[in-house]
């Protein structure tokens, strides 16, 4: 094990930081220990390092004003800010708040929460690929809706969500529209004006910023209330001395994968098409989970029959390759993923799935090694098993 | 996550296969649940000659079931009803909590093994009469 090579298809999980990231940063950890809230030009020179940043990131999803970027501490609080944020100004105007089945738990829960002090929740439909059934929506959608939260791009099976079309069906409505971005935005262009969302997160480890660093674009006319009181930074919305480094990194995480985008769009695609390709054509019984198509460039989410997907975790971490799996068995709560299921899948099949994410260090040979080795494990873990076509149409 | 144990028993299971002509076979757990598991004794004087299992389920499942028929493989009928999840669990350095349950199911199956050679002896028995 130790001398053997590690192919990590588990970016999503964590990527490295940048080099160029982690060298802007530095001077925030030494020389550069400015408190933004100071008058004087320490404290003015940390103001302006932040302002570089919200700028830099406000141009990766074309925000209208850098002053609308609220930095946090991550896709979980941003999630929680807009969501908690919106229904506690608006809660006059309405208790409704619409989601899809496909969402994060940081967006579920936050509502499950909501519930519970009075606000009224629908978890809407999506279809086999994962698409948010835009029927249903525009059923559900009514005066008394304050809020629709909608996912970009679903982390587990990599499903672009219409998130235009779900923009015209909420405002027509007069509701909010939140989108989580986390697994989307430094992949695919992302441009708030032309989507017309009014909130979204964005997260910075996603862009091979540091951990622990987030943001969420909040439209000039939105206001919303904070989950953080003190003393009144981040325009009120979140209070609390910033992470300095944590924001300079971001800013320049985005900055780079803003310029890098086109490049890494159209390389990381390529990888991911040949690896359904080379997963799916030599083994029968074998499935790709989300859209065949329409899904963000590093998800691979496939699924095999008659086998469950923490055995075959653990035969790929044998063998040097990392990944995760929409198995019960690998989650905490026991339950197979609810995201697989909400497409439609039996629990057995969901059990039976794994997911690949890859990034811009992905190479071709990383990609051919797993290739390599997915007949061996899948045909071993199946002469294994007890089940047969079959006993899975019982 | 899991011991040493585990993993080898994991990734060079024991006795994994069909014993077409099984005396006693023994199935629990079903796939809605991620596992599953069929348990094959062949039986001579009392004692289990041969064992075989085949799994569907996680690392934990297969562990458990390769170390129950190690376990069980030579001992006498009533001795091999006496291993326990526990036992088998122990016998792995101890499983993780949260699989305790859900993955340790091998035991099971072996009793169900035995307990279908008792009524197929029971129903020979009966024809005989």
């Amino acid at each position: 094990m130790s001398t053997q090579k590690i192919v990590n298809l588990d970016y999503a999980a964590g990527k490295p930081v940048d080099p160029r990231v982690k060298e802007a940063m530095m001077p925030y950890l030494e020389k550069s220990y400015g408190n933004p809230s100071s008058l004087h030009s320490m404290g003015q020179e940390a103001k302006n390092a932040i302002n570089q940043a919200r700028k830099q990131i406000a141009e990766l999803i074309n925000a209208e004003k850098h002053e609308n970027i609220i930095f946090t501490s991550g896709a979980t609080e941003s999630n929680n800010l807009a969501i908690k944020g919106i229904a506690n100004r608006y809660k006059d105007r309405g208790t409704k708040i619409l989601t899809s089945k496909v969402e994060h738990m940081s967006v579920v829960n936050p509502i499950k929460y909501l519930t519970t002090k009075g606000f009224d929740s629908v978890f809407l439909p999506v279809d086999k690929f994962g698409l948010l059934d835009l029927d249903a929506l525009e059923k559900e959608v009514d005066e008394k809706t304050i809020l629709v939260t909608v996912v970009f791009a679903n982390n587990e099976i990599g499903t672009i969500e219409p998130i235009k079309e779900i923009s015209r069906i909420v405002h027509a409505k007069n509701a909010f529209l939140h989108v989580d971005a986390t697994a989307t935005a430094g992949q695919i262009p992302i441009d708030v004006q032309d989507l017309g969302v009014d909130a979204l997160t964005i997260s910075s480890n996603d862009m091979y910023g540091p951990k622990g660093i987030g943001a969420l674009y909040v439209r000039e006319s939105l206001r919303i209330e904070p989950l953080m009181h003190g003393g009144g930074q981040e325009k009120g919305l979140r209070s609390g001395t910033e992470n300095m480094p944590g924001i300079v990194g971001f800013g320049r995480a985005a900055e780079i994968t803003k310029q890098e985008m086109q490049t890494n769009m159209i390389k990381v695609t390529k990888l991911r098409d040949r690896l359904i390709e080379g997963l799916l054509k030599p083994l029968p019984y074998t499935f790709l989970n989300g859209h065949p198509t329409n899904r963000v460039p590093d998800n691979v989410s496939v699924r095999y029959s008659f086998i469950e997907g923490e055995s075959m975790l653990l035969s790929l971490d044998m063998n040097g390759v990392l990944v995760s799996s929409g198995s019960a068995c690998a989650s905490k709560t026991l339950e197979p993923s609810h995201v697989l299921l909400a497409t439609g899948l039996k629990h057995e099949e969901a059990h039976g799935s794994i997911m690949f994410t890859l990034s811009r260090e992905s190479s071709e040979e990383d990609i051919e090694y797993v290739i390599g080795l997915m007949p061996n494990i899948i045909n071993r873990l199946r002469e294994m098993s007890p089940l047969t076509p079959k006993e899975l149409k019982k | 996550m899991y011991s040493d144990k585990v993993l080898e028993n994991f990734k060079n299971p024991k006795n994994t296969g069909e014993i077409p002509d099984a005396d006693g076979v023994g199935t629990v757990g079903n796939p809605v649940c991620g596992d599953m598991m069929t348990m094959y004794i062949k039986v001579k004087n009392n004692r289990i000659e041969d064992i075989k299992f085949k799994t569907f389920g996680c690392g934990a499942a297969i562990a458990t079931s390769s170390m129950t028929t190690q376990m069980a493989k030579g001992k006498t009928l009533e001795e091999a009803l006496q291993i326990s999840r526990k036992d088998v669990a122990s016998e792995l350095n101890g499983l993780p909590p949260v699989k305790m349950h859900c993955s340790n199911l091998a035991a099971d199956a072996l009793h169900a093994a035995i307990q279908d050679y008792y009524k197929k002896q029971q129903t020979k028995t009966e024809v005989k009469k």
